[in-house]
């Protein structure tokens, strides 16, 4: 930057002073400064390949298993290829049947076929036996036709769906997880079609997901505006110390505050032996593991991040505003709603999109203390990640999460700007 | 709204109305930490007041405890190597930001900052997937890069922050005074920025020493975290153990509160003088 600084001091000088040398000063002007730039971008770099390699590849790896699908084209290849030129409408031809029969041997003894199975058995229940049955029941050598051997070890492989079910997982390319996390699913015609009734459960899964956000959103405003409201106008030593109690739980543990309410609501806990010992109630009250709890300990969490910009805007406004209004003969009611509420919306803003965006990512709270229909969606992407290892599905419910994210994201960042984030 | 005396009654009650709910609000706030301290000190074994009476038996539990006092270690371990990388790396990269625009520079800080963005389930599914098959999920390192990226943003944040009341011309001082660029940074700017530089080492090490769901996916038997143990403490029979555990995390973040506090006055009072 100094650099930067003295020869643009000498170039201006210099074409003060001699005018025809000012081409070959602002040269040097402009190298001077791209070295500067070459200095600051070689400061960032570290850090940039840092979280490029532990961060932006990693996820965008296991997002990509959302939409990749190449499973099936690599355990099953010859019954893959033959499959693209079919046009689906009648059975495959013969071709397909016995690259199926060769694709089903190599896949046993290269051991893959346990994969291809479980990936088939997402979209069509019962695929696994199907596969493994035939697997273990087809003969070393094949003398005949092969449709008539296959069909003759399960009806199934006569079904049309059956087919289109392996064609359909061939790839490179699927929306089969996408349409998933919605309970959609492509048909043997491929036209899309709601997922059996039975079968539906991600629909359900996200609105709960922006449901409980936004039901904890609207409470921590109605919570945080008066509590802003009032800290606001103490005096400065008052103020700081009620913003202590205000930052006291956004400092402490998340894990902390969780064990708190557990301890605070649970059948056997503090709130429930209260009650009990002043007879307010005669049997232990239910408030653990249910939505109840849900919203008490996220509102709990989040509040802070309600009131700490709703305080920042409102400290802001002159109280000359409302003096003014009140002198011009409006009602103290009148007053707060024509001339501070409309000043305030900026935090409104804040707060409410701040809550909200975090609310919809929530995993720890809802898990310890939810029952198990108050799960959201990150228990959702969890579950398939950890328990059943179905990357696909975590992927495609990722994708979702981490769209709204950044949608509201850069409506907060069009609206307040990111950099004005408070920390603390 | 303000004291001037003219109030009517209805003014008078719906500013106490406005006082109580605070005052209620606040109690919110504050009372499950207030409650579960005393508890982490109780004789007995239960979970409600009053307290039969005091003693250190949870405590001694606590740190007698072979699932307890290893993952306190690993929580250090982890804390400490991912605050002092994500300090490093984060430093240098607000200086990159802060020194000269550079093409690109919105994305980029975009990107740093991302971390603190993306949900973190996301983060942990994501490192888990590709980290797994590399075998980083065995040891510390992969907990500890995963925990570097999440604590990385909140340096980036608070060293541009104290930067942007950075004034240039005590550098172009010290060099016009002949002083080298490494002496400038050493004697002139680190000592003034330094502040800020600690406050975001120590909000890095928050953010690693709460992490909770990466550890859930990704830490071995061996490299349980303290959150990652109270996750687990909550499920299965839960004891007061806990919540002596739970007290001293408190207290911690107690420390480092008010470490960020002192940092941030530190940092206001050399602002002043350097004006």
């Amino acid at each position: 930057m100094l650099r930067t600084a003295v020869a643009a001091g000498q170039a201006a000088a210099a074409t003060a002073n001699a005018g025809a040398g000012g081409v070959n000063l602002r040269q040097a002007l402009r190298r001077s400064q791209r070295r500067e730039q070459w200095r600051a971008a070689a400061l960032v770099l570290p850090l940039f390949i840092f979280v490029a390699v532990c961060f932006v590849a990693p996820i965008g790896a296991m997002l990509a298993r959302g939409v990749i699908d190449t499973d099936i084209a690599h355990i099953l290849p010859g019954v893959t290829t033959a499959l693209k030129a079919w046009d689906g409408r009648e059975l495959p031809p013969d071709a397909a049947y016995a690259a199926l029969v060769s694709d089903i041997h190599a896949a046993r003894e290269a051991g893959t076929l346990a994969s291809a199975a479980t990936r088939l058995n997402y979209d069509v229940p019962g695929f696994r036996t199907l596969l493994f049955g035939t697997g273990r029941r087809l003969p070393p050598g094949i003398s005949g036709s092969a449709r008539d051997i296959l069909i003759g070890i399960d009806p199934k492989w006569g079904e049309r769906e059956t087919w289109v079910a392996i064609r359909r997982a061939g790839g490179p390319v699927t929306d089969f997880y996408l349409l998933g996390a919605l309970d959609l699913r492509r048909d043997a015609d491929n036209a899309i079609v709601g997922a059996p009734s039975e079968q539906r459960v991600f629909r359900d899964v996200l609105g709960r997901t922006l449901w409980i956000s936004g039901v904890v959103t609207l409470i921590c405003l109605l919570l945080g505006y008066p509590v802003a409201l009032v800290i606001a106008r103490q005096p400065p030593p008052r103020a700081a110390l009620l913003l202590f109690l205000v930052l006291l739980p956004f400092w402490t543990s998340l894990l902390v505050r969780t064990v708190a309410w557990v301890v605070l609501l649970q059948k056997e806990g503090v709130l429930n032996s209260l009650f009990l010992s002043l007879s307010i109630v005669h049997e232990p009250l239910k408030m653990i593991f249910n939505r109840f709890a849900v919203y008490v300990a996220m509102v709990h969490v989040l509040l802070p991040f309600m009131v700490l910009p709703l305080y920042s805007v409102m400290r802001g406004i002159p109280p000359a505003y409302l003096r003014a209004a009140s002198s011009l003969g409006a009602p103290p009611w009148t007053a707060f709603r024509r001339v501070y509420l409309p000043q305030t919306i900026p935090g409104v803003g804040a707060g409410c999109l701040m809550v909200f965006i975090q609310a919809l990512g929530y995993y720890i709270t809802p898990a310890l203390v939810g029952g198990a229909d108050d799960q959201m969606i990150s228990y959702f992407i969890a579950f398939y990640a950890s328990r059943t290892v179905n990357w696909g599905m975590a992927a495609a419910l990722s994708i979702m999460l981490l769209g709204a994210t950044l949608a509201l994201y850069a409506v907060y960042n069009r609206l307040i700007g990111v950099e004005r984030m408070r920390l603390g | 709204m303000t004291r001037t005396g003219t109030e009517t009654v209805g003014q008078r009650l719906a500013s106490a109305g406005l006082g109580a709910l605070t005052a209620l609000v606040l109690l919110f706030l504050v009372a499950p930490i207030l409650i579960i301290v005393p508890l982490s000190f109780s004789s007995g074994s239960f979970f409600y007041y009053p307290l039969p009476g005091f003693s250190l038996r949870w405590y001694r539990d606590f740190f007698t405890s072979s699932f307890w006092l290893p993952s306190v270690w690993n929580s250090l371990i982890v804390g400490s190597v991912a605050t002092l990388s994500a300090t490093v790396l984060g430093t240098l990269a607000a200086l990159g930001i802060w020194r000269a625009r550079f093409p690109g520079q919105a994305l980029v800080l975009a990107l740093l900052i991302s971390p603190m963005v993306v949900p973190v389930i996301i983060i942990a599914v994501g490192v888990y997937f590709a980290f797994a098959p590399l075998g980083l999920t065995d040891g510390y390192s992969g907990l500890i890069l995963a925990h570097t990226t999440l604590a990385v943003p909140f340096v980036v944040v608070t060293v541009l922050a104290t930067l942007s009341g950075f004034d240039r011309t005590l550098i172009r001082a010290a060099e016009s005074l002949g002083a080298s660029p490494v002496t400038t940074f050493r004697r002139v700017m680190l000592p003034l920025i330094l502040p800020g530089v600690l406050s975001g080492a120590v909000f890095a090490f928050a953010a690693s020493f709460d992490e909770v769901v990466v550890a859930l996916l990704m830490a071995g038997p061996g490299q349980r975290t303290l959150p990652r143990q109270m996750f687990a403490g909550i499920n299965d029979n839960i004891s007061l153990t806990i919540t002596a555990a739970a007290t001293m995390l408190i207290a911690i973040s107690l420390v480092l509160m008010i470490a960020v506090g002192l940092l941030r006055r530190r940092s206001e009072r050399l602002r002043q003088l350097d004006a």
